[in-house]
């Protein structure tokens, strides 16, 4: 064997990548990149970026109670949670101020998993970069407040199971003549509401 | 293989050592590491490295959250191997508070573990060739092949690199029969890629002449660094803890622990790619025999929603695996409350980085680069 010749080898490899990533199928080593700007590739429905808030009717009235739960599980602390209070000072279930700091969140998914009201879900979007650090990466309630309806546009399959869960839970609820969501319990899980 | 390196005066000219930071802000480095080198023209007389410009204070922060809560910081620490972070710990955890894992999710975790080794062998062998030189045409063949198993990943976890999976006593998805389906054709295609890339590389005259009896690490030097990982196997040592431990089932899988003879840089890299193959071996017996059935411990299902309440007895444990650099172990501390006591890691990539001065010295600056390169260190893991 001459001097060069893995050298060439490593030539032919090259060259065959070359012309395969032109013109080949991407499953059969062509290019699967976009350019991204110009062209997306849909986005998988498990991702998760950041964290946002279901509400079913009215963003008045989120499934948020303001338990504060998953401010107290998110491991960077980055949620903070203050509770509505009616004119009498009596607290109502559902929050006044729910900002969530995305420049510090992880993405982790934890509050998502701990939330035993269904209420806060991870998101797609992930083009958030901005030059105003203080008040655009900073998501107060009114940024955070999305409908059941994107939800299910963008994880058909997991708000599919969520929202028979809690069909579930409520028609139990009705049968067992117990007034809903104000006994304080969370709703029973099944499966863990996973997808 | 010289220990020191005494500077040769010459009658003629008065010479005198220079002495150099790399880093923490070169891209050889791979992160933010610098090396104080003392060199002799080109050669290499001493060399200290200086680390914890990444300190984050792990493992104290970790002494504040919740067991679930520290998950999410494990994939911060090797940022390649996510999965196999997070199995360390989870395994520490499992062994504290005896929890046991279905076999599916066994299964799983065992399939994450190995497509991770993947990755990282991957990304090692072309960070290695980037720094001979190579510019990006190796470190793209070998990302393209990554990124079709970072899509497995997020399609499984939610997140390609940060993946977050692992729960005490199973996973946190299953996988779905499409997702199997594109796992086992990616493993199928992967020897494919092998053989092309070790064409590519394996037998190139300059990247033999640049890697070939170019810090040699010698066998007592190793075993008495407590080196492990694939560095150690260069060295022609057997130790693999898959198949001391046998831990997870890894017991179950016929697979071969690939050996170097002499512990040079280029045995390093060659390990590696034999790795890849042994890997692929598992994954196809893995993923033919999966089974079907629980992913979740039951008895810890309800901890996934409430970490509060998973409260470890009075005790302390230590899980280790072999992730893709080494051992990676987790030293996990309980006082019976929902946060660890103490919470310790032995990082494989810190380890493996004290052997760096041994193995460099009267070597080129050029050597030592890729020297570096080939031990195969994260700066996230290193420190912390
Ligand atoms: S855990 Fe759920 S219900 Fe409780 S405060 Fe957070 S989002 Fe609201
Ligand atoms: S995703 Fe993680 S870090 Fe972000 S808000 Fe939720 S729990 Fe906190």
């Amino acid at each position: 064997m001459f001097f060069g010749l893995g050298v060439l080898r490593g030539l032919m490899v090259t060259l065959k990548n070359f012309v395969t990533s032109y013109f080949m199928p991407p499953d059969r080593g062509g290019l699967f990149t976009v350019e991204y700007p110009e062209k997306r590739l849909p986005v998988i429905e498990r991702f998760r970026n950041f964290p946002f808030l279901v509400y079913d009717k009215d963003p008045e009235n989120p499934r948020c109670v303001a338990c504060e739960i998953c401010a107290n599980e998110c491991p960077t602390k980055c949620i903070y949670i203050e509770k509505d209070t009616d004119p009498n000072k009596k607290p109502l279930r559902r929050p006044a101020i729910f900002d969530i700091d995305i420049t510090v969140c992880m993405n982790c998914g934890i509050c998502e998993e701990v939330c035993p009201f269904d209420s806060i879900y991870m998101d797609h979007p992930f083009e958030v970069a901005s030059s105003d650090r203080l008040e655009k990466l900073l998501f107060h309630k009114n940024d955070l407040l999305k409908s059941n309806d994107y939800f299910h546009k963008i994880r058909p399959t997991h708000a599919a199971a969520i929202d028979a869960r809690r069909r579930a839970v409520e028609e139990k609820k009705k049968s067992a003549a117990v007034k809903p969501s104000e006994t304080g319990q969370p709703p029973k899980a099944q499966n863990g509401g996973k997808p | 293989m010289p220990k020191s390196y005494t500077v040769q005066n010459t009658d003629l000219l008065d010479t005198q050592t220079l002495e150099v930071n790399f880093g923490p802000q070169h891209p050889s480095t791979h992160g933010v590491f610098r090396m104080f080198v003392e060199l002799d023209g080109e050669v290499i007389v001493t060399l200290k490295p200086v680390m914890g410009y990444l300190h984050r204070n792990h493992e104290q922060i970790a002494e504040n959250l919740t067991y679930l809560g520290i998950m999410p910081y494990t994939d911060r620490l090797d940022y390649f191997n996510a999965m196999t972070n997070n199995l360390g710990y989870a395994m520490a955890v499992e062994k504290l508070a005896g929890i046991t894992v279905p076999e599916r999710a066994q299964y799983i975790r065992v399939i994450v573990s190995e497509f991770t080794r993947l990755i990282n062998h991957l990304s090692l062998v072309g960070f290695l060739l980037n720094d001979l030189g190579a510019f990006f045409t190796p470190i793209l063949y070998a990302f393209r092949e990554r990124e079709k198993i970072l899509d497995v990943f997020e399609e499984i976890s939610g997140s390609r690199m940060m993946c977050n999976y692992l729960r005490f006593g199973g996973v946190k998805c299953d996988l779905s029969p499409a997702v199997l389906e594109t796992m086992k054709k990616i493993t199928r295609n992967f020897p494919k890629f092998l053989d092309e890339f070790e064409a590519l590389l394996s037998k190139n005259e300059i990247l033999c002449m640049r890697c070939q009896n170019v810090g040699v690490l010698p066998k007592e030097l190793a075993v008495n660094s407590s080196i492990t990982g694939p560095v150690l196997r260069a060295s022609g040592i057997n130790y693999d803890i898959r198949k001391v431990d046998r831990y997870s089932l890894y017991d179950r899988f016929r697979f071969r622990v690939p050996l170097g003879r002499k512990g040079d840089t280029y045995d390093r890299y060659y390990v590696r790619v034999l790795e890849m193959r042994e890997s692929v071996k598992i994954l196809e017996q893995a993923l033919q025999d999966i089974p079907v059935g629980e992913i979740l411990n039951p008895k810890t299902a309800p901890f996934a929603k409430a970490p509060r309440n998973f409260k470890p007895p009075v005790g302390e444990d230590y899980g280790r695996i072999e992730s893709p650099k080494g051992e990676l172990g987790y030293y996990v501390v309980s006082d019976g409350t929902p946060q660890p006591w103490r919470y310790h890691i032995r990082a494989p990539s810190f380890i493996n980085l004290t052997i760096l001065e041994d193995i460099c010295l009267g070597h080129k600056v050029a050597d030592a680069i890729i020297i570096l390169g080939s031990l195969d260190i994260v700066l996230g893991e290193v420190d912390r």
